[in-house]
């Protein structure tokens, strides 16, 4: 936390205090209008059975009831689950390894930062369609429309040719792939930043102790950069959880069983089913797990630090 | 002479990485430039021509896109809503981080700790009543409504980049403009924002990028085809023009291609902003 800067200036009474004040008057009324009244009302409508129009009815815990027995509300978790269990491996070790290799005296090294940076800066939607079209198991003409496809086709492998986008076995790998894709880039932005705030006296002295580049490595980067990856760990848990303007961009078919994911259900029941209330209780469950395993995390790598 | 043994491994682990940095980067690439050559093409050569780059650039694409595809329309919403937010955002956060690190009032520390807390606690669903109370304020369907709830998207973290930059800013000059009887406002206006530009500009590009890219409110919030930004009129297009790919390619050109542009322009900011949500964890 930051330290106050000292404030010496207009504190003279309260008529200063009052005008001081005014200065967060705007902030503070957006900051309630749009973030703090919906949020309490989130958790009001939780506890209420509501079409969107017409009485509100209390209902207690029935909402959050419903959840606990919903399958496809816990199948859309193990979906965000398994979409997140790819990132943060696949996708992280590839931003690591990137930013290993751009963390030494290497040629091109601000082309290679500058373009694996593009992806983070396109839109979910741009991304989406674009590699729906890759993926794409369409035919025209007896010809593969999608890319993938045809490329398969091209170098003699027809027989790996798939619908890879609606068959349930690949559809979530695939996003998983075209989700890490969008987003390793920012977190080999943020690895090298770590990486270079280094000391490379560290590492002369790891040399000069006899250690290889694996041991140096292991005992001198991994527990340096702990707290940028235990950072890059949460932000790509909370972004990997949530996902979903991916998911209808590249998909294209609507809400699909073996694609839905927690927001997904969230939209589904407020505008599929007009049930406000159960959409509310399923956005605060959700934020509940969401807060839960950030802060787990983060009390999981402030032990790490003391050990 | 041979080289020796040195020379070779530190070469071959150079070559070696270069490969794997260069397919990475294919990767990234590839997909880009495929759209934009496909945009440029017609419907009876992009399934026959294989050449990287057409015979004929077909810019017609464009055209089609822009008048029977409502681009025009959506392109200046974008446009109106990323000046709009990105400005009330600059004028009502840097009011806000301004008085949170130079002025006192009661209250102050507990305020700045809310926003602080805004920022760290993930609220996905946090559209559902929103929607609901857009809809109560009849501001489903204005320009209005949409600008405000982006506003607020990107307040929090804009007031933290700031307030930690006036924090770190020597407070002489504002000494020296008070003595000079400037007044508060006089010395945010002539003293803090000139001083805060470098701060500024990552807001700026930080929150640019975040509307020119928003899809969620504005498919809540915009029905009105008239007034949907970019990224919502592109699923509308998307379903229209699904089988005309050319067609389609020129249209995510169109929507992807500014941003590309400003982030090549102004990296070092975009890269500043986006890791600065980091810096609180």
């Amino acid at each position: 936390m930051p330290v106050m800067a000292d404030t010496r200036d207009f504190s003279k009474g309260p008529l200063d205090a009052f005008k001081n004040s005014l200065f967060v008057v705007p902030a503070v009324l957006i900051f309630s209008v749009f973030y703090i009244y919906p949020f309490f009302n989130l958790l009001w409508l939780s506890f209420h059975q509501w079409q969107g129009i017409g009485p509100m009815i209390w209902v207690g815990f029935q909402n959050f009831q419903g959840i606990a027995g919903d399958k496809v509300w816990w199948a859309s978790m193990g979906h965000a689950a398994y979409i997140t269990l790819i990132a943060l491996t696949f996708q992280n070790a590839l931003a690591f390894a990137l930013a290993l290799a751009c963390d030494r005296e290497i040629r091109m090294k601000r082309f290679y930062c500058m373009v694996f940076f593009i992806p983070p800066v396109l839109s979910e939607v741009v991304v989406g369609i674009l590699w729906n079209w890759v993926l794409n198991a369409g035919q025209q003409n007896g010809q593969n429309i999608g890319l993938l496809n045809y490329f398969l086709v091209q170098t003699g492998l027809p027989n790996l040719v798939h619908n890879w986008l609606s068959d349930p076995k690949t559809a979530l790998t695939c996003i998983a792939v075209v989700h890490s894709w969008k987003g390793f880039g920012w977190g080999f932005i943020m690895l090298l930043a770590g990486l270079q705030t280094i000391d490379k006296q560290y590492y002369e002295a790891a040399k000069v102790d006899g250690a290889g580049s694996w041991s140096s490595f292991k005992n001198v980067t991994i527990p340096m950069m702990l707290p940028v990856i235990m950072v890059v760990v949460i932000l790509t848990i909370l972004g990997s959880m949530q996902v979903f303007v991916l998911i209808l961009s590249l998909v294209n078919q609507g809400l699909v069983y073996h694609t839905e994911v927690p927001v997904t259900r969230i939209l589904g029941s407020m505008f599929t089913t007009n049930q406000f209330g159960y959409a509310c209780a399923q956005a605060v469950i959700f934020g509940a797990i969401l807060v839960v395993v950030s802060f787990g995390m983060k009390k999981l790598s402030n032990s790490i630090k003391q050990a | 002479m041979f080289p020796n043994k040195y020379v070779i491994w530190s070469w071959t682990r150079n070559s070696l990485l270069h490969v794997f940095l260069l397919t990475v980067m294919v990767s990234c690439l590839f997909p880009i430039f495929w759209m934009i050559r496909s945009s440029l093409m017609t419907n009876q050569t992009i399934f026959v021509e294989h050449a990287l780059i057409p015979k004929d650039l077909n810019w017609s694409n464009y055209i089609v896109a822009w008048t029977k595809g409502n681009f025009a329309v959506y392109f200046i919403n974008s446009m109106v809503y990323t000046v709009s937010v990105v400005f009330g955002i600059v004028v009502v956060a840097s009011l806000a981080a301004f008085a949170f690190s130079r002025l006192r009032f009661p209250g102050r520390d507990v305020l700045f700790y809310m926003f602080l807390a805004a920022m760290m606690i993930p609220l996905p669903g946090s559209f559902v009543p929103l929607f609901v109370m857009m809809n109560k304020l009849h501001l489903v369907n204005t320009r209005l409504g949409y600008i405000l709830c982006m506003i607020n998207v990107g307040l929090s973290l804009s007031i933290f980049i700031l307030k930690t930059f006036f924090d770190k800013m020597p407070s002489d000059l504002e000494d020296a403009a008070r003595i000079d009887g400037c007044s508060r406002l006089q010395i945010w206006w002539h003293v803090a924002l000139p001083l805060a530009k470098p701060a500024i500009a990552v807001v700026v590009i930080y929150n640019a990028l975040n509307v020119w890219n928003e899809y969620i409110l504005a498919t809540l919030l915009l029905n009105d085809k008239d007034l949907m930004p970019l990224q919502r009129g592109l699923m509308v297009f998307n379903g229209a023009y699904q089988v005309d790919y050319p067609v389609l390619m020129a249209g995510l050109t169109m929507t992807a291609l500014p941003i590309i542009i400003v982030y090549l322009i102004m990296q070092k900011h975009i890269v500043k902003g986006l890791s600065s949500g980091a810096v609180i964890g």
